[in-house]
């Protein structure tokens, strides 16, 4: 473990901790605004595992950034530019469609990602991951049937959800844009390359998509700048001004 | 008026039960979703069980008017139930 | 309460003499405890009033996850925001067991969602207040769900079967909503003095309406009789906020709070606080739309609803679609 570079590691669990922190908080927007009440809760669960996930994450990273800040500091108290999350989780909800539409873009990563992380080299990432890959098999096969359902609907249900793909699809590629961080996380052993696995979640999410009779738009650009923090979208921010005020309003105080 | 989805009974055996017993009911678009509902509705997702769903329309009840004849004959069979017995206290927990 | 100013048949209660055999049958067994059951016969009015109770129980519920709901995003750590939002996923939860039990009435949850978003229905008054500051989630997980309890436990014993299995499964789930409040407001009460100041303000603000929750005095209300003679009420308004009073004082005290009620004191004849009344009159007007929030929490109820109509539809097509492939294929 000595020869892991520890910057690469803080940045690597970063990654993780601040997609889940800000997904979670996206979709913990929808409590008491969605379409039905079963929706309305099964949405707070999926926000739930996230929040939970991301204490666990930030957790670690305050740990090995090692400078005796908490989880908590670590949502609350760093800047747009210090955040490692994809550009597809801080995009704004949407309609209903747009935001189960990105949880199931997510969860289909997450479910071909977190089960290798299991193996980690580092005990603390394989634990973490351990209990994530149960909650996010849940969520995959839930945002899959609704995704099915929803694009394979209505008319109108089907143009919405066509809508939708064509705007996150953009958004789809970064995460799988690998740099060095994922490299020195690959040859360490603490994580696979996202990289390689672009087929996979091509498999799933062409399987899904098809079913749900949805057409994947042939541009292949992808957005970039959320992973390695380069250039957030400028919904990031506002995202912040709300979730950070209490504690930059009334700094130090206990909660 | 538009059309509601249909109501579901929500049955669930829980980690150490030996039955389903009915938690209550939703509604849902179809059978699957049903399931995914009463798991996020009525298990808040504890691992280990098992849920039925029946759509609420086809369940048959038994009439009010038959809680007599359905339900006596069984209650005036007290042997049944092991509090019928006595038995001594020497011979221990039984 | 969550179910205020209910209005039953509005005819004084029938003696047993006046009653059918029917009715007497009924009455009989209600004395007895014995849970009423959907496909039991029962009194028209019976049905009618619980249809109305029950759905705007159900109706607080989710127009209750709103004021809560408005902090959810802003919740000053990763903890706090899992609780409250557990908390008011909760509340959905909570509607959603009781509109299920007025279905076992004959009435649809589309019924009874229309009938709130058109405003022939209503829910309770206390929702209509506005959640300014963050002590306001600690004030309204001590207060309202505190006095939203004492009125849920005494109804686990209703007579009506399904409505008394919702609340016995609510009264569970709700243990913790009180107590995560309260632990807000022992943090800021003990916090910085920006936190004092809030959690202050806080129960300024929420102690009138909380005590509105329960509705003004019934003892000599037809209504109130004939829904106590029935067991879908088990306490007189009167009754629940006086015990409200008497259990939230000491609360305060320990938090070093102050409630704002110069006329509040121990009797020590009565064994009761005596407290002054909370001002009827803007109850009615919150009643008749006019409280701060009516308009912002209907519109936000209609537009999630609205919002959400090519999702329903758009999941049953796929189903019913589904079904017709199956049947097609058989
Ligand atoms: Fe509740
Ligand atoms: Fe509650």
């Amino acid at each position: 473990m000595a020869q892991v570079d520890q910057k690469a590691l803080l940045e690597f669990v970063l990654r993780q901790g601040d997609n889940t922190l800000v997904l979670g908080h996206r979709v913990s927007e929808w409590c008491g605004h969605a379409p039905v009440l079963e929706e309305d809760i099964a949405l707070a669960n999926t926000a739930l595992d996230l929040i939970g996930q991301t204490q666990m994450w930030l957790g670690l990273a305050a740990e090995i950034e090692g400078e005796g800040h908490s989880a908590d500091d670590m949502a609350y108290l760093r800047d747009a530019w210090d955040f490692r999350n994809l550009l597809l989780v801080e995009l704004p909800n949407g309609d209903f469609g747009r935001t189960i539409l990105r949880q199931f873009l997510f969860d289909a990563f997450s479910a071909i990602y977190l089960p290798l992380l299991t193996k980690s080299a580092d005990p603390r990432v394989a634990e973490i991951a351990a209990k994530a890959t149960k909650e996010v098999a849940y969520h995959l096969e839930r945002s899959a049937q609704t995704v099915v359902g929803l694009g394979d609907g209505s008319e109108e249900s089907h143009a919405r959800m066509q809508e939708a793909l064509d705007y996150l699809w953009p958004y789809v590629g970064e995460m799988f844009a690998s740099d060095s961080v994922d490299q020195a996380m690959a040859e360490a052993g603490i994580g696979p390359d996202p990289a390689g696995l672009r087929a996979e979640y091509d498999a799933l999410i062409g399987r899904v998509l098809s079913e749900a009779t949805l057409r994947i738009p042939e541009d292949s650009f992808a957005h970039k700048g959320g992973r390695n923090g380069y250039m957030h979208t400028e919904h990031l921010g506002h995202l912040l001004t709300q979730m950070q005020w209490l504690q930059r309003a009334y700094p130090g105080c206990e909660w | 008026m538009k059309k509601e989805w249909p109501l579901w009974e929500v049955f669930i055996r829980g980690q150490h039960g030996l039955n389903h017993r009915h938690v209550g009911s939703l509604h849902a678009p179809d059978a699957e979703t049903a399931i995914l509902n009463a798991r996020d509705v009525y298990t808040r997702r504890n691992e280990g069980l098992s849920i039925w769903v029946v759509e609420a329309r086809h369940i048959s009840a038994s009439a009010p008017g038959d809680k007599g004849p359905l339900f006596e004959p069984s209650e005036s069979k007290v042997y049944r139930h092991p509090t019928f017995y006595d038995i001594p206290k020497d011979v221990g927990h039984m | 309460m969550y179910a205020q100013m209910v209005k039953s048949t509005g005819d004084a209660v029938k003696s047993r003499e006046d009653m059918s055999d029917d009715e007497r049958h009924f009455q009989d067994k209600v004395d007895a405890n014995i849970k009423v059951e959907p496909r039991d016969w029962m009194p028209d009015d019976y049905r009618k009033t619980l249809i109305r109770q029950i759905g705007q129980h159900a109706h607080s519920e989710i127009v209750g996850q709103l004021p809560e709901g408005n902090w959810i995003t802003r919740a000053p750590t990763l903890e706090r925001k899992a609780i409250l939002l557990a908390k008011v996923q909760d509340e959905a939860g909570h509607g959603l067991y009781l509109y299920c039990a007025a279905e076992t009435l004959g009435v649809t949850r589309d019924e009874l969602t229309e009938k709130l978003l058109s405003g022939r229905m209503k829910y309770s008054s206390i929702f209509n207040y506005p959640t300014l500051t963050w002590a306001d989630m600690g004030a309204v997980g001590w207060l309202v769900d505190g006095a939203a309890i004492m009125n849920q436990v005494p109804l686990q014993r209703t007579s009506y079967g399904p409505y008394s299995r919702a609340m016995v499964r609510i009264c569970k789930e709700e243990s913790f909503h009180q107590r995560q409040g309260y632990a807000i407001m022992m943090k800021m009460a003990q916090g910085s003095p920006a936190q004092r100041k809030m959690a202050q303000d806080a129960l300024n603000r929420m102690w009138y309406p909380s005590l509105m929750m329960f509705g003004p005095s019934d003892k000599d209300s037809v209504h109130s009789a004939q829904s106590m003679a029935w067991k879908i009420k088990i306490n007189t308004n009167d009754e629940l906020r006086q015990k409200f009073v008497n259990e939230t004082v000491p609360q305060a005290e320990y938090l070093g709070l102050t409630i704002p009620d110069e006329n509040l004191k121990f009797n020590e004849e009565t064994g009761n606080y005596d407290f002054s009344q909370p001002d009827w009159d803007e109850f009615f007007e919150v009643l008749k739309g006019n409280g701060p929030c009516n308009t912002d929490r209907l519109n936000a109820r209609r537009k999630a609803w609205d919002d959400g109509a090519w999702v329903r539809e758009g999941l049953l097509a796929h189903a019913e679609k589904r079904a017709a492939a199956k049947v097609a294929a058989e």
